[in-house]
């Protein structure tokens, strides 16, 4: 997690000193020399089509828009809004049976229905792309420096080590820590973070005119997004070239756009101005989309607040006295390390240590923290899934603390979990019916009609069609899915619910209203819920207290209200800050709170 | 309570293009409820269909079971169709032929054994239309060996004997194959390490040696154990069973080898978890939550097996170690009629071309099925395809030019 600690702050990096002008271009280039504020993207009435099954498919129509160098336009949708395709179309990158009809200009050319052999020339070149996933998008056999390099000797005629030069004075326009030691380190060995500077480095390597940003920071820790964001946002004031963002995210939008674009269902619905959009949002949609966007509470960073625990350094979390000591906690953990063995040559890795907490019966819980802090191993370890080296675990009074399978029988009763992947809880080669139902098949002993009935008023409960019984996992969308999850977890009426990450594979839409299932739910049933999320709005909106994990310690419990608005420990305020709103003025602020955090930590360290 | 506005239904994509046109032209209705203060409402559909990559897929696939989707994908292999036609007429024709176990079949020679005149010197009756002289099967299709046996009957119970091989082998190696796998894929720790080694132990056994070996203990065994004449003749009349069995306990390890990995990636799965959260005991999750995920592997590697199979079955008989006589397979047919190569070629011809084909066959099959299980194949139209349906958009769209976008 060396991510999480920010880079150092330093005076702006110098322009790169090896001018690519001295270089013999390999691949031609295309239109005139651009400087800041040219029209360099012209596209008209973009369309792409998809065959499939014998028929014609729109993924993404009628797209029109123009992009000046050194502006961002920001293309906004949900998952299958074609705002991806759209952007591919641009340099040729659809599956085969896709289809691309319009015009898009680059500076004059003509870039739909360019040859294959053109359009290499012009990917990575003029057009390059940043993808979603660094780990993936990375070829993991080959270091970095050799795949910046293999960029730029695609395109110039350069030695390697000309080539070594320019690359290292990319990484070092990315802020990646000590580059010439990094230039020789595979991708595995870079924090996610980290990976991600590498790409925007590969993507500039040959000064491109356009900069296809595809979900840029869906993949990284609040934290770390922050940090990219800023590099990005540093980056298009120094680098001659137009940047189109897709993104799902408001509040990334929010952060970066200059003009956006919203697209619902392959058609664009608004295109505006930043401001526009955010303060006078004309398509309902579009409202909509903003509405749905967990709003954060207001962030002061002031001392003064009482009755939080705050962790002080190299100290574990007390447990909170109980206001009632008589009331038996739906959840409590004493002490608690949990430890992943050896294994061969990995030595052993402790996710937790010291872990103390109370969650009272018909509590909502939040626990927050980046990935890797230890959340969710806590969660697994609540419902025994993963075993305790040291510590006590109880629930609802049962010590499971080194409980086996048979033992553990009666308290599986009392416990549900909801998973985090949709796509991967349900057991695809079953009916969604069985799923449902094996709990109380497995305990109850109930089989055909009273077993069927109560499967029916859990997918009632979930507000899914009773039909849907005889569905399998496929067939569903993934909030449909998600629905299918509480719905199994709630099977036994449990009075502890673990939900590990519930919403983050879904849709902002999507997840607006499986948090609002949940809360209604929460309320019907009445069960204690340790709610795990990375996403502090999320959590702000279901739970009545948080907790704050990094590296595997808790170092911050209170009240929401409390935790949002008024943080003590430096980690919570950072991980605050971080978190982008949907409001470009209000971000702003969040902005320069944040580094004015950051600023403050390193005069204190 | 009963809101199913997102059910795929409503949700425009899911539907094709004029659902989706209507989706849209329904949009000031959003307005309307977004009166009602539950902005979420609004947003139309989580409809299970993207429109990305995987939007082919996803509308291929669309209210169809897992069973279905995978027989669809299956029909549509032509390779594995072909084999799948080829197998079942071979299998059918012998089986009609030369009936099975104590039911007799149509064929006028139903002793393959029974020796008889030599007509024409042996050589094939049949006639076929494009060899000139019209389509004639004749008194014997196939022609007659040395000592004047019908060569149809020989071949057809050879190849009854090479199925029935197949198919023993096949399931003996995936009863043992997946057990094993299973078992130490989903223990993992020191079960795995000592499974796995006496994986490796078996894997290092020469099959064809071994199989030599045992075909001859066969012999020498009874002898000793002083069996009597009967239950040697049991034990001769039996030996396609036990030749397949033994083989199947050598050639298990493949299969368990890929269970294992199978399992070892299917048990980090959620659902397993879940599962065992739900209080599933471990027979629960090995055999009704993991095993039906693993079983697109599992068959298409028996399969792949099954075919190795029969040429291996072939290749030992034909070094007398496999089946003896007096049951027929065509690995023996071949190696008897070895010295009539020059003068009578048919007795080659005939079980080598059934060895093919089966071995062909099958093959195809487990191809067709590797593709029809594995979720990543994915239907990409061919050039002329994408070639008529670019002319049907222009058609459409004449107004814009249709642009090759690969």
């Amino acid at each position: 997690m060396s991510t999480t600690t920010p880079a150092p702050k330093r005076a702006a990096a110098p322009a790169p000193k090896v001018a690519l002008d001295s270089f013999q271009r390999l691949s031609r280039s295309t239109g005139a020399e651009v400087k800041q504020g040219d029209v360099i993207l012209e596209v008209r009435d973009l369309t792409v089509n998809f065959w499939v099954n014998d028929s014609w498919f729109t993924a993404a129509e009628g797209l029109d828009y123009d992009l000046k160098a050194g502006e961002v336009l920001a293309i906004v949708g949900e998952s299958g809004s074609g705002k991806t395709q759209s952007s591919m179309s641009l340099i040729g990158l659809l599956p085969k049976n896709g289809r691309t009809t319009g015009s898009a200009k680059l500076k004059g050319t003509e870039l739909v229905g360019m040859p294959q052999s053109e359009l290499r020339e012009i990917r990575g070149n003029e057009i390059s792309v940043i993808f979603q996933e660094p780990m993936t998008a990375l070829n993991p056999v080959y270091t970095v420096g050799f795949q910046i390099v293999e960029t730029l000797r695609t395109h110039f005629l350069m030695n390697p080590s000309d080539a070594k030069v320019r690359a290292i004075e990319l990484m070092r326009l990315v802020e990646i820590p000590d580059p010439e030691d990094s230039f020789n380190k595979f991708p595995h060995q870079l924090s996610g973070g980290q990976r991600q500077r590498i790409m925007i480095a590969q993507a500039l390597a040959c000064d491109p005119k356009l900069l296809i940003a595809d979900e840029p920071t869906t993949a990284l820790d609040v934290t770390v997004q922050a940090e990219i964001l800023k590099l990005m946002r540093e980056l298009r004031t120094r680098v001659n070239a137009g940047i189109i963002l897709i993104t799902h995210s408001m509040g990334v939008v929010a952060d970066m756009a200059d003009r956006i674009i919203v697209m619902k269902d392959g058609r664009v619905v608004e295109h505006g101005t930043a401001a526009d959009v955010f303060y006078r949002p004309q398509h309902p949609y579009t409202k909509a989309l903003l509405a749905a966007v967990p709003h954060l509470g207001e962030t002061r960073i002031e001392d003064g607040r009482s009755d939080a625990l705050v962790v002080k350094d190299r100290e574990f979390l007390a447990l909170e006295p109980a206001d009632d000591p008589s009331v038996v906690p739906a959840l409590l953990l004493e002490n608690v390390d949990i430890t992943y063995p050896k294994q061969g040559r990995r030595p052993a890795f402790r996710a937790a240590e010291g872990i103390n907490l109370r969650l009272n019966p018909g509590e909502v819980m939040g626990l927050v923290g980046e990935s890797g802090s230890g959340k969710t191993t806590i969660g697994r370890a609540a419902v025994a899934l993963l075993p305790v080296s040291a510590g006590k675990i109880t629930v609802c009074g049962i010590d499971i603390t080194g409980a086996n399978n048979q033992e553990l029988k009666p308290f599986r009763k009392t416990v549900g979990m909801v998973f985090q992947d949709p796509g991967s809880s349900l057991n695809p080669r079953l009916p969604i019916g069985e799923s449902i139902g094996e709990p109380i098949l497995l305990h109850e002993g109930l089989k055909g009609e009273a077993l069927s009935k109560r499967v029916e008023d859990l997918l009632d409960s979930v507000e899914l069609p009773r039909s849907y019984r005889n569905r399998y996992p496929h067939e569903l969308s993934g909030g449909q899915k998600q629905r299918i999850g509480v719905a199994r977890a709630l099977a036994l009426n449990p009075k502890l619910l673990v939900a590990d990450e519930p919403t983050s594979a879904l849709d902002v839409s999507v997840q607006a209203r499986v948090l609002k299932l949940f809360s209604n739910l929460q309320e019907q049933y009445g069960f204690a819920c340790l709610f795990i999320s990375h996403d502090l709005a999320v959590v702000e909106m279901v739970s009545s207290k948080i907790a704050v994990m990094t590296h595997g310690k808790l170092v911050e419990v209170g009240a929401t209200s409390d935790i949002v608005t008024y943080p003590q420990h430096p980690y919570t305020q950072r991980l605050l800050s971080a978190v982008p709103v949907p409001d470009p003025d209000n971000q702003r602020r969040r902005r320069e709170l944040r580094d004015a955090i950051i600023e403050r930590e390193h005069i204190v360290s | 309570m009963t809101n199913y506005d997102d059910s795929p239904v409503r949700g425009g994509a899911a539907q094709g293009p004029q659902a989706e046109q209507a989706a849209n032209d329904s949009d000031p209705n959003i307005s309307g409820d977004l009166a009602h203060d539950d902005a979420a409402t609004a947003l139309t559909a989580e409809g299970a269909t993207g429109r990305g990559e995987g939007v082919g897929q996803a509308k291929e696939t669309e209210g169809l079971s897992q069973g279905q989707i995978v027989r669809a994908r299956f029909l549509r292999h032509r390779g594995a169709l072909f084999g799948l036609i080829t197998l079942s007429s071979i299998t059918l024709m012998s089986v009609l032929t030369m009936g099975i176990g104590p039911i007799p079949g149509f064929w006028k020679y139903q002793d393959h054994t029974r020796s008889g005149d030599m007509v024409n010197g042996g050589e094939p009756s049949l006639r076929l239309p494009f060899a000139g002289g019209g389509f004639a099967i004749g008194d014997h299709p196939f022609g007659q060996d040395s000592i004047g046996s019908d060569y149809f009957a020989l071949v057809m119970s050879g190849v009854q004997t090479s199925l029935f091989v197949m198919l023993v082998l096949g399931l003996t190696a995936m009863i043992i194959g997946v057990t094993i796998g299973s078992i130490s894929g989903y223990y993992r720790g020191k079960i795995d390490m000592v499974l796995m080694r006496f994986t490796d132990l078996i894997i290092t056994l020469p099959v064809l040696i071994l199989g030599a070996v045992l075909g001859r203990l066969l012999d020498v065994i009874p002898i000793k154990l002083d069996a009597t004449a009967a239950q040697r003749e049991a034990l001769k009349a039996n030996m396609p069973l036990l030749l397949a069995v033994v083989l199947g306990m050598i050639l298990w390890t493949g299969l368990a080898r890929l269970t294992r990995s199978e399992f070892l990636s299917l048990r980090e799965r959620e659902f397993v978890d879940s599962a065992r959260v739900a209080g599933a005991s471990d027979w629960r999750i090995i055999t009704k939550h993991m095993l039906p995920n693993a079983m697109g592997v599992i068959i298409v590697n028996v399969t792949l097996l099954m075919s190795v199979a029969v040429t291996l079955e072939a290749a030992l008989s034909f070094l007398n170690f496999g089946i003896k006589p007096p049951n027929v397979s065509l690995g023996l047919l071949i190696a008897d009629n070895q010295g009539a190569f020059a003068t009578r070629p048919w007795l080659f011809w005939w079980p080598g071309l059934f060895i093919i084909l089966i071995a062909l066959s099958v093959n195809f099959i487990g191809d067709g099925l590797r593709d029809a299980f594995d979720p990543r194949t994915r239907k990409i139209p061919s050039d002329r395809a994408m070639k008529k349906a670019a002319r049907e958009l222009a058609a459409a769209n004449p107004a814009a030019a249709i642009q090759e976008a690969k």
